[in-house]
């Protein structure tokens, strides 16, 4: 049995072997990648997709930082582009080899923090505010107090996704200050406020679909793109755009400095700028992106819903997130540390 | 005679030779893959911490320093890190109590099995070590089950009419300490029957006619010769609870973090690797410390029997 | 009044009863898990029929077929080289009396079991990116080592323990009757150590498939085990499917614990 068990590993190894010309390793945000998408792809070019998850920035920074992690692209937030950039942690792309660059919606090419769309192509962009389940708690969810402040029938049963730059700058937005401030007398009401709402927190963990979906939790502190889907399995869902302020974003797929599957990571770049393969990608994470076109791909449930098309009274609260100065995301960290510990 | 004896020597040299050679591919293999690279992280808390991750130079006790002092990102002003204190707190009792549950639960379980007849026996222990072997994420993937809001238990006690608003246990202490007391029971069981099971039945009559009530039998009689299967059983269950990782990830929620998901967040998000380097440390000293008072007291225990 | 048994004096007050409330709680939500793989619907909680659409679910799924067969793999390769290893150390450290640094090889080889597992798993992630980094090679040579090691004091243990019962005429008379010390091994020391080797050998698969934070810090991409595969599964929405993949990996686990509990016995 002994032997047997060997040969057929033996024999996966060497299949596996075979396949390795031919493969691409993304790292990306858990519960963010269509597996319709990668179906396709894989079965239009043959090569084979390994998806392996992250839950924050700063974990896909220190894990591809530590170095031989193995992937190929990986998808960090605007605001973070420029720090991959400057570690030369990502290189620089052919646009000759994306004849679908082209797709890219003109208000998304020459951005702040990739001008001329250098290094990255766009994944999906979105809003942070908060998701509540109206079953419990029927006051006003336009407020960052859902999770700052909560109310007494959300206490205790609130998630927060540990993603430093989105929940730091929700609160200082709370405080009446702007993002990236290095303002200490907002950056100590914001640790306070912070501090003082964490024992109302139940988890701090980036799967707010699964736990809202399952009543674990009433309440999160979360992107629009998991409240969606929460509501598609739990009807009682909904997200509030906190008036405040509140983040907007754009996460970029980028191919990293050492990839080793160059030609197939092109490929998976090329492919995903097509409008129909990007509404693909909606379509499963149930966030816009930035790919003209892609809307008349997209379920119809997609167009209307109030997660993605941000109501007129709300879009005004909204800042897209810019990349902070590194003395000002120092400050941030050491708050965020305390936070977490 | 003396041919003999200088053969003996000879003999024992080349024991020793031996016996050494014999063990080098062992030694090798734990020297890279287990001891070995535990001298890196000791090295690496005497580091400073990289911009973006791992390590730079100076060297400095800045690591240690953290642990235990914190400096007020504000006033600069310096105090106990009250945060790290608190998770290595939550730790040690978490992992207290643990080994206290899967103590009180595991006596009674272990005698059970032991007082048997003797066919039987073998079946009942069998049926401790299933668990003890079956995955611990399978393991703590059940326990999740039978906890969560719409969970076996919730369920249950909501149908019975105990209560109208199910019980908030997952991602609390409690849901961790549930997890740590189901996945160790087996752990506290296994020694616990060893012990007993050495034990002369036929004392007890004696200690019955003694003592009379069946409660100072176990406290005079049966505790004490248990002993050594007490000791053991408790450091078995403390020391992996103290460094446990998994369950209070699945059932802590990533806001009730032990010292293991703590070190974890170090090399992750936090970014501090010189933190999570001595905070690595720490826990192995505290985990070695444990093992020492168990020494000293199964050495004890040795010289009283 | 009925006594059962003559020794009533074994019997303590609430102990049967809180043993028959362990073996419950032990079992009761591991059959739950078992129960629920076999559900027609996706819930966890609610029941609606007998069904093997959770089974044929996860045998469809790429991912978990792959995963599979590298749990199964690292697992034999990590029983193979720690059995063999365990062997040889096990022979130099029983048979050869008491020589100086004995205590030292002791202690090395039951360093893993204790050295906690977080502490090994973050050392080889500082130690490993590092290698990759220097040497460009990326495979699974690193969890194979980290299994591999781990693994030793597990297989050693049943090995030694067999090794110390063992009776030596038997080896003392080959060697009377001029058996080379390597014959005297391999015809009478290794038929007579096998039992001890089996069990040591299937104790150290099971441990190797069992892992979760070693193979979770030293994996990298494309490289997740059954286990850490499952560990990333409990972020999401739950479904069956993670029942029938633990249901499957227990009975696995099942048929190696009786084996070993066959082959120990016949020792007996």
């Amino acid at each position: 049995m002994r032997t047997l068990l060997l040969t057929a590993g033996l024999a996966a190894l060497a299949t596996g072997a075979a396949a390795q010309d031919r493969q691409l390793q993304l790292y990306n945000w858990g519960d963010y990648t269509s597996p319709e998408l990668i179906q396709k792809f894989e079965q239009e070019t043959g090569i084979d997709v390994t998806i392996t998850d992250y839950d924050s920035n700063d974990t896909a920074l220190a894990k591809v930082q530590a170095g031989g992690h193995g992937f190929d692209l990986v998808v960090p937030s605007a605001n973070y582009v420029p720090i991959w950039v400057e570690q030369g942690l990502i290189q620089k792309l052919d646009q000759s080899r994306l004849p679908n660059f082209k797709n890219i919606a003109p208000e998304w090419v020459d951005v702040d923090w990739d001008p001329g769309r250098r290094f990255t192509i766009p994944w999906q962009w979105g809003t942070t505010g908060v998701a509540v389940n109206t079953s419990v708690y029927s006051g006003d969810i336009n407020t960052s107090n859902i999770f700052l402040d909560p109310p007494e029938e959300l206490r205790g049963k609130i998630n927060v996704v540990p993603e430093m730059n989105d929940i730091v700058s929700l609160a200082i937005m709370n405080v009446g200050g702007e993002p990236c401030t290095e303002d200490l007398d907002i950056l100590r009401q914001v640790r306070d406020k912070l501090m003082n709402a964490k024992p109302f927190w139940l988890s701090m963990d980036y799967d707010s679909e699964a736990k809202l979906s399952a009543n674990d939790i009433m309440a999160a502190a979360t992107w629009n793109g998991p409240s969606m889907r929460a509501r598609l399995n739990n009807p009682p869902v909904a997200y509030g755009y906190p008036k405040e302020g509140y983040p907007l974003w754009m996460d970029s797929v980028a191919l990293l400095s050492d990839a080793q599957h160059v030609d197939e990571a092109y490929e998976f770049l090329n492919f995903i700028m097509a409008p129909e393969n990007a509404a693909l990608i909606s379509n499963y994470a149930r966030y816009a992106n930035g790919i003209a076109g892609s809307e008349e791909f997209m379920d119809p449930e997609m167009r209307d819903a109030p997660e993605i098309v941000i109501p007129e009274e709300s879009k005004a609260a909204g800042v897209f997130l810019p990349t902070c100065p590194s003395s000002a995301v120092e400050l941030y960290s050491r708050i965020w540390t305390e936070l977490q510990s | 005679m003396a041919m003999s004896s200088s053969a003996e020597t000879a003999a024992a040299r080349r024991r020793g030779r031996s016996g050494w050679l014999l063990s080098t591919p062992a030694l090798v293999l734990l020297l890279l893959g287990a001891a070995g690279p535990l001298l890196v992280v000791l090295a690496f808390s005497l580091l400073s911490k990289g911009e973006y991750g791992g390590v730079a130079l100076p060297v400095s006790g800045q690591a240690w320093f953290e642990i235990f002092f914190q400096r007020d990102i504000f006033d600069g002003t310096i105090s106990p890190a009250k945060a790290h204190l608190a998770i290595f707190w939550r730790s040690v009792w978490l992992s207290l109590a643990t080994t206290l549950i899967t103590f009180v639960l595991g006596l009674p379980t272990a005698w059970f099995i032991a007082t048997r007849p003797e066919r039987q026996r073998a079946l009942w222990l069998f049926l401790i070590t299933i668990p003890f072997w079956t995955n611990l994420l399978i393991r703590t993937f059940a326990i999740m089950e039978v906890i969560r809001n719409e969970g076996l238990l919730n369920t249950t006690l909501i149908a019975m009419g105990a209560i109208d608003q199910p019980l908030q246990i997952l991602f609390t202490d409690w849901a961790t300490l549930i997890g740590m007391a189901y996945v160790y029971l087996p752990l506290m069981v296994l020694p616990l029957y060893a012990a007993i099971d050495r034990f002369d039945m036929r004392l007890l009559e004696a200690g019955y006619d003694l003592y009379a009530s069946r409660w100072r039998l176990l406290r005079r009689v049966i505790l004490p010769i248990v002993r050594p299967g007490i000791v053991a059983g408790c450091i078995l269950v403390f020391i992996p609870s103290l460094g446990a990782y998994v369950t209070p990830r699945v059932l802590g929620g990533g806001t009730n973090m032990m010292v293991g998901n703590f070190i974890e967040l170090q090399f992750g998000q936090a970014r501090n690797w010189p933190l999570g380097a001595s905070l690595s440390m720490a826990l192995l000293i505290i985990v070695m410390v444990a093992l020492l008072v168990y020494v000293r007291a199964s050495a004890r225990e040795g010289r009283d029997g | 009044m009925a006594e059962p048994r003559p020794f009533s004096v074994t019997r303590l007050p609430g102990f049967t009863a809180i043993a028959i409330t362990a073996f419950v709680a032990l079992y009761l939500p591991i059959i739950t898990i078992v129960v629920f793989s076999f559900n027609a619907l996706s819930s966890m909680s609610q029941w609606g029929g007998f069904s093997l659409h959770w089974y044929r679910e996860a045998w469809a799924n790429d991912t978990v077929q792959e995963a599979t067969i590298r749990s199964l793999l690292i697992a034999t390769v990590a029983a193979l080289v720690s059995t063999v290893v365990a062997t040889l150390a096990a022979l130099g450290t029983t048979r050869q009396g008491r020589f100086r640094g004995r205590t030292a090889i002791y202690a090395l080889i039951n360093q893993p079991l204790m050295v906690p597992e977080i502490v090994t798993a973050v050392s080889l992630l500082i130690v490993f990116g590092a290698i990759r980094q220097a040497t460009g090679y990326q495979g699974l040579g690193y969890l194979m080592l980290a299994h591999s090691a781990f693994c030793v004091p597990f297989a050693y243990l049943p090995i030694r323990a067999r090794l110390e019962g063992m009776d030596r005429t038997l080896e003392l008379a080959a060697a009377d009757l001029y058996a080379t010390p390597l014959q005297a091994f391999r015809r009478i020391t290794l038929p007579l150590l096998m039992p001890g080797i089996a069990a040591g050998a299937m104790l150290a698969f099971v441990i190797s498939l069992d892992d979760v934070v070693i193979t979770e810090f030293v994996k990298s991409a494309g490289q997740d085990t059954l286990a850490t595969y499952m560990l990333g599964q409990f972020r999401r929405t739950l479904t069956p499917e993670v029942n029938a993949i633990s249901t499957a990996l227990l009975a696995l686990t099942l048929v190696l614990l009786t084996g070993f509990f066959l082959i120990t016995r016949k020792r007996a």
